[in-house]
């Protein structure tokens, strides 16, 4: 292959008085494990809506395989896959009924929406309806439904916010394999240790602009400090955000 | 199409899943047909039960089956003391008092009750003038015959059903577009499917088809209750086009719900703007009451009420002979009503609370 997954170029989106988003490229490559880090206010949330093809930059573009995400284009979304921050479901319906309906969007039989609901082990809980799901099961859901249709790229948006440990090792699993299957993987997160485990390379944003991109291991030797978290630390201050 | 199929379902599950939504949306307005159609049933007949005092002859002479006769418009009770009788009749709980002294027949009446005071006296007086021409031996100079034009008068049931069933509409379209709308913003399921390859036309034809079947289910629930001969709403000719007036009203109801929908930001801000437009809008369209007495310039702000429009028209087909010219200009009030409405909504739509 010779596009990259994504390619953003110098994207700008201010909201009122503030620059959210100050002159952000991204280059990701196929089958990449990706992270995004930064405090909160950094931009990463909003780099990733540019990104996706949700917000239009008021300066720059957004390439996603090779095809730009905005205007809005259905055959590029059919070829990826987005978990929002918050779990987007549709109230009073059952995981089963969930993921099916997210599926007929796109096309895909129920007998896959189920293989899928298997493969994040939740056959058990088909019957459950949305708001009666744990934390960790609704995340689960969530990346399900956001993979059903058998994406190229996947963006994650904190997924392993708000669960206990077993969970997130657990979803670490399943993220891993899902990247394994050759899809593309880029992914916000808090977690220090999450990116480190996981990415291939992380990009740590701060005020709208993206300080330093490149493998965990490479920042951390470059910065000469013991942990992922030293190099965020020491790239974007101690003082209070938000 | 399977798009279309799939988020009409979430809709609709979404809400019969939803028991307090059922309940105010669909039995709700239904208690109230069952509660008012059964309350104004017996619209006051007019039979009077007078006071008789004593023997009275002109009353103790008649025959069986002229006795009978009376006995749909009048009930006599004998009573024995005079002054509890006149007492009765000034505490309503009687319509009048007689009693004969010495062929002198003494009629008193309330002077509260003057429809049914006039109906008392005039009975009696029927009865004293009968007696005294037969008293006379002649035949009588003058006769009167009487026969019935078809009734044409409003029922109770006949405004209260289209009426209710208006108000039932109107909140089941409002409530479940506004719902839909500000619930979607705020879970952020409207970002989800901007990200999913599926039409803003599929999605407004599913709250659209789902609203409308809604619409539909209430108008059969509620035909079906009122034609029940307990409540005896008799269809007319054309109600048919009860169909597509209701359709046409459902659109209208869902544009007011989207207006709203689009400028709350949670549920419960939504439901009270709700509230407090669709409720007044009931009141002065004559959802629950006749509104013919209403001073001029309430009825001149009702007539720009789309419920109002709804209401009289649907009375019109339903239960009063009307046919397509009255439902036509009334149809094109509601699709006017909802372009305008909808392109407000359009204006004022955001993707996620800000």
């Amino acid at each position: 292959m010779t596009t990259s997954a994504i390619t953003a170029e110098g994207l700008r989106k201010r909201y009122g008085d503030v620059l959210a988003v100050d002159g952000v490229s991204l280059q990701v490559e196929t089958g990449e494990f990706y992270g995004i880090l930064g405090p909160n206010g950094a931009g990463k949330t909003t780099t990733m809506e540019i990104v996706e093809g949700l917000r239009e930059p008021d300066e720059g573009s957004a390439l996603l395989l090779g095809e730009p995400s905005w205007p809005r284009n259905t055959d590029l979304l059919r070829r990826i896959g987005v978990q929002l921050q918050a779990s987007a479901f549709f109230e009073k319906l059952t995981a089963r009924e969930q993921i099916r309906s997210f599926a007929s969007f796109y096309g895909v039989s129920d007998a896959r929406a189920d293989a899928m609901l298997d493969s994040v082990g939740l056959t058990d809980k088909a019957h459950v309806q949305d708001d009666r799901l744990s934390g960790g099961q609704a995340q689960r859901l969530s990346i399900a439904c956001a993979l059903v249709h058998d994406p190229e790229l996947v963006f994650l948006d904190e997924p392993t916010t708000g669960l206990d440990p077993q969970a997130r090792r657990n979803l670490w699993d399943l993220l891993r394999g899902i990247n394994e299957e050759g899809r593309t993987v880029v992914l916000t997160t808090h977690y220090m240790d999450e990116a480190e485990t996981l990415c291939d390379r992380v990009a740590v944003m701060d005020r709208g602009k993206v300080l330093r991109v490149g493998p965990p291991r490479e920042l951390i030797e470059e910065l000469g400090v013991d942990s992922l978290e030293d190099v965020f630390l020491s790239l974007t201050g101690r003082e209070y955000r938000e | 199409m399977r798009t279309l199929w799939s988020l009409s379902k979430v809709m609709v599950l979404g809400m019969v899943r939803d028991r307090t939504a059922v309940f105010f949306m669909l039995l709700f307005p239904l208690m109230f047909l069952l509660l008012f159609g059964a309350l104004f049933q017996s619209d006051g007949s007019g039979r009077v039960t007078v006071a008789q005092v004593g023997p009275v002859e002109v009353l103790d002479t008649l025959p069986d089956e002229q006795l009978a006769a009376l006995d749909e418009s009048l009930r006599l009770e004998r009573v024995g003391d005079r002054e509890q009788a006149l007492e009765d009749v000034r505490q309503g709980d009687l319509d009048g008092a007689v009693w004969e002294e010495d062929g002198e027949v003494s009629v008193l009446v309330s002077a509260a009750g003057q429809g049914t005071s006039g109906v008392v006296i005039g009975l009696l007086n029927g009865l004293v003038q009968e007696a005294n021409v037969a008293a006379t031996g002649q035949e009588p100079a003058y006769r009167v015959t009487t026969g019935q034009v078809e009734d044409e008068s409003v029922k109770p049931i006949q405004f209260l059903a289209p009426g209710l069933l208006g108000w039932a509409v109107a909140m089941g379209a409002s409530f479940m577009s506004a719902l839909t709308l500000v619930n979607w913003r705020k879970k952020r399921l409207l970002r989800r499917l901007w990200l999913a390859p599926i039409r803003p036309s599929q999605v407004v034809g599913a709250r659209v088809g789902a609203s409308v079947a809604l619409s539909l289910v209430q108008l059969a629930v509620f035909l079906g209750v009122a034609v029940i001969p307990f409540y005896g709403l008799r269809l007319t000719g054309s109600w048919w086009l009860a169909i597509p007036l209701v359709v046409c009203g459902t659109l209208a109801f869902m544009s007011v719900g989207l207006v709203i929908g689009a400028w709350a930001k949670s549920e419960e801000a939504a439901n009270g703007a709700l509230q407090v437009v669709i409720m007044p809008m009931a009141f002065l369209s004559g959802s629950f009451f006749p509104t013919d007495n209403m001073p001029g310039w309430l009825g001149a702000v009702s007539q720009a009420l789309p419920l109002k429009h709804l209401n009289e028209a649907m009375m019109s087909v339903l239960s009063r002979g009307g046919g397509l010219s009255d439902a036509l200009p009334t149809m094109g009030i509601l699709l006017l009503f909802a372009a305008v409405l909808t392109a407000v909504a359009a204006k004022l739509f955001r993707w996620d609370n800000a």
